[in-house]
């Protein structure tokens, strides 16, 4: 493994991420409508016990959706870098797979938390409420695993598919449901019992807890077992997404 | 020990031999090309020595190290240029050279001292902070042969390195080329299916057809072969002349190339009155002669039977394509 590679993959992503500003601001965009829009129009006729206002209910999970949306997507690079031809220069390099598929995991992390972060301030400064400092460090935590997780789906995904236009269809179907039944929206515990079990082995369902707890104090599950639970997926995508980058061809 | 020794190096694609039973056998310090058509396999043959496709069948060995079995070490000493782009068009030039000097392993002062040095050879220090996007194709490959050997490997693989540039351009690159292997003492393999460039660049030159290397030796020795000059007549229906052309001694061989007949005779421009003369004898009308000494095309048309660029639709179609192309 090594470390060179790892990180000027990791500065690669960053280069792109901060040259892209249509990018940065589309991927913003998108989330905050859905706080917006859900946030007032549903903040009127809900009210979900133990919270003091929809929004501050809606925003932990509005976070993650940025988070699970930016991850998962992240894995495209290495298809368009693919359809570019840049993958060659990358795979003949003397460098192991697994430092490739870590630079890549790492870079499409930070691109993730950093919107991630940027969505809850400004869940913040439309209304929502606000974590202390220790709840902030919390929640980057609960950022960073979760966003770890879904690079390593994305990547696995990646790997297995070679077309940079169908890449974003088979992930927003796989997302999608992942999302509505991660308790963003509303809270499992109110929902009938087959919906919960699905939300039960749905590792999203985890981060949202997680985050939820650790922003407002409200959670469902204790945090330690939303990070525990969460973090073992984590692994698990990462070592999936390294199995299947190993055998990728340029 | 050689560069590049491979046994019977074979590579499949869903029943289709791309590579068929290569042995080849690449001595250190040399120039050595590989010429042939479309879909010959010469793509297919570097991209398994250079370890990023692994063969069906056989071994090689690069810089002394097997493909299969120390991938990164071969990786480590060899350097490419591939056939399709492989730069990143958003980062700029100096980017995409600071990227392969990292992911090659060379420190800090090390790949800021090699990056000009290299940026300065293939003459783009001007552009190097530009974006790639903004470069013309000819900037972008002077830049990939530049990334090519900012590390200095021992090994270089250029495929196709000139294809679909300007002459004045592909002049510039055989200099390099030639600098890397006289001054750098680079073993270097190249691709191409320009008869002019294999001629002039290459100590050795492998025609591969079909997957297979048909004849191998250097340039001179293999236009020598055919022993006269080569006489080119364009006929309607050549087919109708070639037995009453094979008959004559001085007519060393004949084949068939579209409407063209190609003869290799000794003492070429004194016989073409006499072959003329055959065939109004035989009620035909040459519409054009050609004479010359021979080239790699015409040993490449002996040993395969084709010319090398009859798939693309022959030499006079691409002209008109060409002209299409520049009238729009
Ligand atoms: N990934 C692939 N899948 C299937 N067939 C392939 C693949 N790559 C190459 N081939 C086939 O293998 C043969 C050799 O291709 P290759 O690219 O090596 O030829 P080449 O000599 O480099 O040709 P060119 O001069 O056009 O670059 C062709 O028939 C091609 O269609
Ligand atoms: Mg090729």
């Amino acid at each position: 493994m090594s470390a060179q590679a790892i990180y000027v993959l990791w500065l690669r992503d960053m280069k792109w991420f901060l040259r892209a500003k249509a990018r940065i601001i589309s991927t913003i965009v998108m989330p905050f409508l859905w706080l917006a829009i859900l946030g007032m129009g549903l903040g009127a006729v809900t009210q979900i016990p133990g919270v003091g206002n929809y929004i501050d209910f809606l925003a932990p999970g509005i976070v993650a959706m940025a988070i699970l949306f930016n991850a998962t997507m992240s894995g495209v690079s290495v298809l368009w870098d693919k359809q570019f031809g840049f993958m060659k220069e990358i795979l003949v390099a003397p460098v192991s797979r697994i430092s490739i598929m870590l630079g890549k995991t790492f870079g499409g992390t930070t691109t993730s938390i950093i919107q991630g972060v940027m969505l809850l301030l400004v869940a913040g400064l439309i209304g929502a409420k606000m974590p202390g400092p220790a709840g902030f460090l919390l929640a980057l935590l609960f950022m960073i695993v979760l966003a770890i997780g879904f690079v390593g789906l994305g990547l696995a995904i990646a790997s297995r598919i070679e077309d940079p236009v169908a890449f974003p269809l088979v992930i927003n179907f796989l997302i999608m449901p992942l999302f509505f039944l991660s308790g963003a929206i509303f809270p499992i515990s109110m929902a009938p019992e087959w919906l919960r079990s699905i939300s039960y082995i749905n590792p999203v369902t985890y981060g949202v807890d997680g985050l939820r707890g650790v922003i407002i104090g409200v959670s469902e599950f204790p945090i330690w077992l939303d990070l525990g639970i969460l973090a073992i997926f984590s692994l698990a995508m990462v070592l999936l997404g390294a199995y299947l980058f190993k055998k990728m061809s340029a | 020990m050689r560069a590049i020794v491979t046994n019977g190096l074979t590579r499949e694609f869903n029943g289709l031999t791309a590579v068929d039973h290569v042995d080849l056998q690449i001595e250190k310090g040399e120039l050595f090309g590989l010429l042939g058509p479309n879909g010959a396999g010469k793509t297919t043959l570097i991209h398994m020595l250079c370890t990023i496709l692994p063969p069906t069948e056989g071994t090689a060995k690069v810089a002394g190290f097997g493909i299969g079995k120390k991938p990164d070490s071969v990786r480590a000493s060899i350097g490419i240029v591939f056939q399709d782009p492989s730069l990143d068009n958003r980062l700029t030039g100096k980017e995409n050279l600071d990227f392969h000097g990292r992911v090659y392993g060379m420190s800090k002062t090390l790949r800021e001292k090699r990056i000009d040095e290299v940026l300065k050879l293939v003459g783009l220090e001007d552009r190097a902070n530009a974006l790639v996007q903004t470069y013309s194709s000819g900037m972008r490959r002077r830049l990939e042969i530049a990334r090519s050997f900012m590390h200095h490997p021992k090994i270089m693989f250029l495929d196709e390195p000139t294809l679909g540039l300007d002459p004045q351009t592909r002049r510039k690159i055989w200099e390099h080329i030639q600098m890397l292997n006289k001054q750098e003492k680079i073993t270097i393999l190249l691709t191409t299916h320009y008869m002019d460039e294999a001629d002039y660049l290459c100590d050795r030159v492998g025609i591969i057809d079909h997957g297979r290397i048909i004849v191998l030796d250097k340039p001179k020795k293999l236009k020598d072969q055919l022993e006269g000059d080569i006489v080119s007549l364009e006929v309607p229906q050549p087919k109708k002349y070639a037995d009453v052309f094979r008959e004559r001694k001085y007519v060393k061989e004949v084949k068939i190339v579209g409407d063209y007949l190609y003869l290799t005779v000794t003492g070429g421009e004194k016989a073409v009155p006499k072959l003329i003369d055959i065939v109004a004898r035989h009620g035909g009308k040459v519409r054009s002669v050609g004479c010359r000494s021979p080239t790699l095309e015409d040993v490449f048309i002996r040993y395969t039977g084709r010319g090398i660029r009859e798939e693309e639709g022959g030499i006079k179609e691409q002209m008109r394509a060409h002209m299409r192309a520049h009238m729009r």
